[in-house]
């Protein structure tokens, strides 16, 4: 995976690269330790809550009734937060939104910015056009610094490197760092990553962030993270740029009460994350002397136009759907092949896409309703997975959709073969002879199938098959009646 | 300068742009009068107020601020002195840099404070630590809230040296985060930083570690 982008217009589809996923056993331990521990300390901190419920649904009627008023708040934001001192850009799509960033960073005097890690500038690929612009940026998140440092790609919304554990994580310090003697404990790992950040804190001028929330009533920008390299980027440098999707916004200040108790339960599975930063424009002699809010649209109008699709512009970004999900616990996030993976990823992707690419997410997943139940504003996922699915076939006859197609034409198949005796007969014959190139036996002599030719495919492709066996029940039951035992 | 300018230039029609599509997108404009009357019609039937005595709610932050590496004592408020020059002692600190209009009864003899002039971060870099006062603290996360006025001081001052030291009062200790959001409702606008516990994170094998970029250390010292 390395040094290429998450990009869903070139990624594999779900199928494919899952498949390669199942076969990285060192990445999945990683994962299913890492959903373990969040999910245990979410189911903790949670039960602890008595109006855990309430506030859900006041979560999800304040999300709601944003939307329905977007174009009222985002206005009211944007005078509040210009009154305040900062400025604020508009972006139809994220070359736009690239461009602008470019120019406000390059008009800053700086050709290097630190960053706090955000997905909006993930989800448009920021870093390559800064990079293309001769602009260096520093991830600042100790999770996004390791895959920036390891040229991966991210795998989880809020604990992007979940899928390294301590000895990869080591061996890419030494090497990028060069530190030969780095111990291993996360203590050493966290102390060279504060060594390595902290001088690159105290003299880039220019600070990229992206926001949590945009309060319409003050004009605020709220951040929630937990390592205060977020504190540092959007307090220290000259000039901050701030980047947000349109759908970040809150309609007034008592709103936050809601989020800051929804959001970082579900999160990491804290009470309170260590640090939130709240700041409406600039203030003389605190922070940054320039302030900039890029708001984005990029497909998000194309998603709140769609009435059963609406509701994933709901979404906090807390990741809990990820970890509650079997098949991102299975596959990890990579295999999106776009930076929002799991549930969210599923849904949110191919919709940003406008439903031209990842028309596969929608998909990946069992339906089995673990997203819904621990997404803290009661996005309906499962639902908005049917709407998806029924639009891509409509949409999309042929192109991927043609892939499932091959699975339902697989099914009718069996279901023909397993109607006739004769033909079943002549099937599992045909089948054991027939299989035999593609048996792989494993290390305790079971064979197993990785991926059967022409029409069956579909079925292989995202899951093994085991090897037919020598003689098969109905074979034996009939030897031994002929037998007459 | 020119830059910024073309950069304006440009967003002035995507800004009509975007707020055009939003309106097709939900059918029609939104004002003050219909936003608002819709907003008030949120339910919010969670939990706003209080139910803990005052003594259980300084335990409850005490717990939830100890949950989180924080080391707290609860003292008078002719002790608070006392209390600093003990927990200075105790973590071998010498020199703290002070926000402006931090109570001078409030530290101690034999150590040296120097007062924020608006200092260069690297300047920030070189001092033990920090003391400052604070705006409220939430018992049931083991929060505590920071704005900018006399006594906490701009962002960078509690940001950058190792090590934290604040004081809080018990008479601005509530239970909920509703309490507490109501209370900085008036000054909203004011720059202002919510902590709990050290600076820390989980991102290497789930395991939490205290301190990557800000404080490592923070002590907390409750006038009751
Ligand atoms: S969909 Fe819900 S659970 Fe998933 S990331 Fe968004 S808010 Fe969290």
């Amino acid at each position: 995976m390395s040094g290429v982008a998450l990009d869903p217009k070139t990624s594999p589809v779900f199928p494919m690269a899952a498949k390669a996923a199942l076969g990285d056993t060192q990445m999945r331990k990683n994962v299913r330790h890492a959903t373990d521990v969040i999910q245990s300390k979410r189911a903790r901190v949670v039960g602890e809550m008595p109006d855990w419920q309430q506030l859900r649904e006041a979560g999800r009627q304040i999300r709601q009734h944003t939307m329905e008023h977007l174009d009222f708040y985002l206005e009211q934001f944007e005078e509040n937060c210009t009154r305040a001192g900062g400025v604020v850009h508009w972006a139809r799509d994220a070359e736009e939104a690239k461009r602008i960033v470019t120019a406000l960073v390059k008009a800053s005097g700086s050709d290097e910015v630190i960053k706090i890690k955000s997905m909006t500038t993930e989800e448009i690929h920021l870093n390559d056009a800064l990079a293309a612009a001769g602009i260096h940026a520093y991830e600042t998140d100790l999770a996004e610094l390791i895959i920036q440092l390891g040229e991966d790609q991210p795998s989880h919304i809020v604990v992007p490197a979940l899928h390294k554990n301590r000895q990869q994580i080591r061996e890419i310090f030494q090497r990028k760092m060069n530190l030969p003697e780095l111990g291993e404990t996360p203590q050493d790992l966290a102390d060279a990553a504060r060594m390595f950040l902290r001088e690159k804190f105290l003299r880039v001028k220019t600070g990229v962030s992206g926001a949590n929330f945009l309060i319409a009533e003050t004009g605020g920008v709220c951040i929630v993270e937990s390592e205060g390299n977020g504190r540092m980027c959007l307090t220290l440098p000259e000039t901050l740029i701030t980047i947000v999707g349109i759908d970040k916004v809150l309609p007034r200040f008592q709103d936050l009460e809601v989020v800051l108790q929804l959001l970082p339960r579900s999160a990491t599975g804290e009470r309170m994350n260590p640090y939130n930063s709240i700041w409406t424009g600039v203030k003389e002699g605190d922070g940054p002397r320039a302030f900039h809010v890029v708001l984005m649209d990029n497909a998000r109008t194309e998603i709140l136009a769609d009435k059963e699709g609406r509701q994933t512009l709901n979404c906090i970004r807390c990741g809990a759907c990820q970890n509650a999900c079997p098949v991102y616990r299975q596959t990890g996030g990579q295999a999106y092949g776009s930076v929002y993976a799991g549930p969210i990823g599923a849904i949110l992707t191919p919709q940003l896409q406008e439903m031209h690419y990842a028309q596969s997410l929608p998909f990946a997943s069992s339906l089995c309703g673990a997203c819904y139940e621990v997404c803290p504003v009661k996005i309906n996922i499962p639902e908005v997975l049917i709407h998806l699915r029924n639009k891509v076939v409509k949409q999309n006859t042929a192109g991927i959709a043609g892939l499932f197609d091959v699975e339902a034409g697989a099914m009718k198949a069996m279901a023909m073969i397993f109607k006739s005796e004769r033909r079943f007969r002549a099937a599992q014959r045909l089948g054991r002879i027939a299989e035999t190139p593609l048996v792989r036996k494993d290390g305790r002599g079971v064979g197993w199938i990785g991926w059967l030719p022409g029409m069956l495919g579909g079925w292989t492709q995202v899951r093994d098959l085991q090897e037919m066996p020598e003689e098969t029940f109905r074979d034996w039951w009939e030897k031994r009646r002929t037998n007459g035992n | 300068m020119g830059t910024e300018m073309m950069v304006a230039t440009n967003s002035g029609t995507a800004r009509a742009e975007v707020l055009r599509r939003i309106r097709v997108a939900k059918g029609g404009t939104s004002d003050t009068e219909t936003a608002g009357t819709a907003w008030s019609r949120v339910a919010r039937e969670y939990r706003r107020s209080a139910v803990l005595e005052p003594k259980s709610l300084l335990e409850l932050l005490e717990d939830r601020l100890r949950d989180y590496d924080a080391h707290v004592v609860r003292v008078g408020y002719c002790d608070v002195a006392d209390a600093v020059a003990k927990m200075l002692a105790a973590r071998g600190k010498r020199r703290l840099v002070v926000p402006a209009g931090l109570a001078a009864e409030w530290l101690p003899a034999g150590f040296e404070f120097v007062r924020d002039d608006g200092m260069s971060s690297t300047a920030l870099d070189a001092f033990d630590g920090v003391m400052t006062g604070s705006t409220v603290a939430i018992a049931v996360t083991g929060t505590v809230i920071l704005q900018n006025v006399p006594g906490q001081g701009r962002r960078a001052v509690t940001l950058v040296p190792d090590y934290h030291l604040c004081i809080v009062n018990a008479a601005d200790v509530v239970e909920t985060i509703p309490q507490a959001m109501d209370r900085l409702h008036e000054t909203a606008k004011l720059t202002t930083t919510f902590f709990s516990g050290p600076s820390a994170t989980a991102d290497i094998e789930m395991t939490r570690i205290k301190g990557v970029h800000g404080p490592r250390h923070l002590d907390v010292i409750l006038i009751v």
